[in-house]
């Protein structure tokens, strides 16, 4: 690899996203480092999401350009936005799994793409994905509506994972899980993300999971990026929005379970 | 992927050991070659895995490293990989660690005590469908009872409503539909009976056909059509979101609010609707005898009251407060049936349809039989 550890692999200029009248993003800048964890927060309403599926490329921009991993989305031809597709994965809020497909064949989609490969090597590596993400053997049998919420969410990630993508956009990963569940889960993506390489753009609301994994947080507000930083550079912030959201009640609560962490495992 | 990047690979075989280096990248997109290439490794000797060019290894790659070192292990050789670099190497180790370990699902073998059971629980799940739509039944009398006794509770104005959707709006394509009919019938009477110079009796044919059976029985397998599904679907769907059950804890009763009036509404509308459907069919044969036999409307008009007796009319509309509960009861049941999920809605919608129009032409075949039986 000749890129340096810390070089863009999504680099977002001046996009604007407009549902008729309503504006969502205006002149919105963002950069996303390779291998890292960003999170992504803001307000309910302020264009979390549509900044994820615009840069997935579900969502076209009315003004700006995005490039990811050195393709320019806008004007890159079917074939490198395919080969760029190829090379990410999206887990949607509730795994949005195929429903009259299994598990294993939910996983097994993406890589039948790949030419050469033989059928059972494409099940030993479904299964082998399924194992990875933590659900157990008998679950690849399953169909997605006889799964948990959790487990449809790993089932999710599986299938976003399929072909080792170099990054993953994850949109509320944690969200309708148990406090447990959900600690799980981002443990999951942290070991993923780093036995992988994986770069991770995760939206979320969930401040545990900001304090527990991400690198770098990014907020949203006022239609476009407010500020980005690690959890420490949010804390002196003083916008009024996101002292709030960083100073909030919900906050400290989170803020003091990580520093126990922490210094439990300082002992 | 770019040819490029194709992984290298070089084996050799030394009668001690087989050493293979692998240049290149070794992902899923490489993976065939690999395996390809590392299919006929010589049996035997201890095998050492190069992998110092490697420049990239996935999730794939790793597999297949490990699944090399299963199946060289399983036969007694050694197996030992050398150059890669500490991540590679501690993911290689987190894939092995995550390996799965294939758990025999259980044995399905099919033997004839499985075929009787099937056939047995085939026939218990008939006997409790139709005491469960039996049920259904019951309560739509016991909730349309209790309306009378409390008519504060009944909605009039889901009954309006359902009224003009199963009703008013289902008039133009029921019209339409027994004028058609009533136009192939004249026409096919009139070739048939031309034969015998028996050219008046058409008038007959297409009223006794019509009164008796197709008008109500072709307007039921319509309205079975059009509105079991949208009841199904419309209760299905509350059902889904747990409507119903926000209604139960809110004190409403969903057999009251939902069923009642839809069943209520379609009682009322199917009569009328099968009256439409006769005047329309009459409409259209005497339009077709009038062109294709020269029966002027006035004939047709004369011949079809002295000829026709009106427990024809009678026979066939008395079917349609029956048809109307059977649709009416089965579209509500399905839609109750709906599990929490999509593909449930789906399938019970359908399901809803054909066993609508099914229930309706077994129901008018008890009816004839009846009918033929006491002479009406």
């Amino acid at each position: 690899m000749t890129d340096t550890p810390s070089d863009a692999v999504i680099t977002v200029r001046g996009v604007r996203n407009q549902f008729g009248t309503h504006l969502v993003h205006d002149n919105l800048d963002l950069d996303v480092w390779r291998g890292e964890i960003l999170g992504v927060v803001g307000g309910s309403g302020t264009g979390k999401s549509v900044l994820l599926r615009t840069i997935a490329g579900l969502q076209e921009p009315a003004a700006g350009t995005i490039t990811v991993l050195g393709t320019d989305l806008s004007t890159a031809t079917e074939d490198q936005r395919k080969a760029i597709e190829a090379r990410w994965g999206v887990m949607f809020q509730d795994g949005a799994l195929f429903s009259s497909l299994t598990v294993r064949e939910n996983v097994e989609v993406p890589m039948r793409s790949v030419p050469g490969l033989s059928r059972e090597t494409v099940r030993a590596l479904a299964d082998l994905k399924i194992s990875m993400v933590g659900l157990p053997y008998l679950a690849g049998d399953k169909y997605p509506s006889e799964l948990s919420g959790g487990m449809r969410k790993r089932a999710g990630l599986a299938r976003a994972l399929a072909l080792d993508p170099d990054i993953v956009f994850l949109d509320e990963p944690t969200a309708g899980l148990d406090p447990i569940g959900a600690a799980d889960f981002d443990q999951l993506i942290k070991g993923l993300s780093r036995s992988l390489g994986l770069t991770v753009f995760l939206v979320t609301h969930d401040l545990d999971t900001l304090h527990a994994i991400c690198d770098r947080i990014a907020v949203l507000a006022e239609r476009k990026v407010l500020v980005t930083g690690t959890m420490q550079e949010m804390l002196s912030v003083d916008h009024p929005w996101v002292h709030s959201y960083f100073h909030g009640p919900r906050a400290r609560a989170a803020l003091d379970h990580a520093e126990s962490q922490t210094a439990g495992k300082g002992d | 992927m770019p040819p490029d990047l194709a992984p290298e690979i070089t084996v050799v075989a030394e009668p001690a050991s087989t050493t293979v280096a692998i240049r290149g990248q070794v992902t899923i997109y490489s993976l065939s070659a690999v395996q390809a290439q590392l299919a006929n490794l010589p049996e035997g000797p201890d095998v050492s895995l190069d992998l110092t060019q490697v420049t990239r290894l996935d999730t794939a790659g790793a597999w297949l490293v490990t699944t090399l070192r299963e199946k060289i292990t399983a036969r007694g050789a050694g197996f030992e990989v050398r150059g890669l670099a500490p991540e590679a190497q501690s993911f290689l180790d987190s894939v092995e660690k995550a390996m799965p370990h294939p758990e025999a699902a259980s044995d399905e073998r099919k033997t004839i005590a499985d075929l009787v059971a099937g056939i047995g629980a085939a026939v218990v799940g008939a006997v409790s469908l139709l005491l469960s739509l039996l049920g259904y039944f019951g309560m739509f009398l016991a909730r349309l009872a209790r309306a009378f006794r409390h008519p504060r509770e009944f909605r009039l104005t889901a009954l309006v409503h359902h009224c003009e959707e199963v009703g008013l709006k289902a008039v133009p394509i029921v019209a339409l539909m027994a004028f058609l009919i009533g136009v192939v019938l004249a026409f096919q009477g009139a070739s048939q009976l031309r034969q015998f110079g028996a050219e008046v009796f058409v008038v007959d044919l297409i009223a006794v056909s019509i009164l008796r059976e197709l008008g109500i029985l072709l307007t039921s397998i319509i309205v079975a059509g059009r509105t079991a599904s949208a009841f199904t679907a419309a209760i299905g769907s509350m059902k889904m979101r747990e409507e119903i059950d926000a209604m139960r804890t809110l004190g409403l009763d969903p057999a009251m609010t939902l069923f009642v009036p839809r069943i209520l509404a379609l009682l009322l509308m199917l009569p009328i609707l099968g009256l439409i459907a006769d005047i329309a069919g009459l409409f259209g044969g005497a339009l077709m005898a009038w062109v294709e036999l020269g029966i002027s409307p006035a004939m047709f008009q004369t011949r079809l009251v002295e000829g026709t007796d009106v427990s024809h009319f009678l026979a066939g509309v008395i079917k349609a407060p029956v048809f109307a509960l059977i649709i009416g009861v089965i579209g509500c049941r399905s839609g109750m049936q709906v599990q929490s999920n999509a593909e449930s809605l789906g399938q019970m919608t359908s399901k809803a349809v054909v066993m609508a129009i099914f229930s309706v032409i077994v129901a008018d075949a008890a009816f004839s039989i009846f009918f033929a039986q006491i002479g009406f």
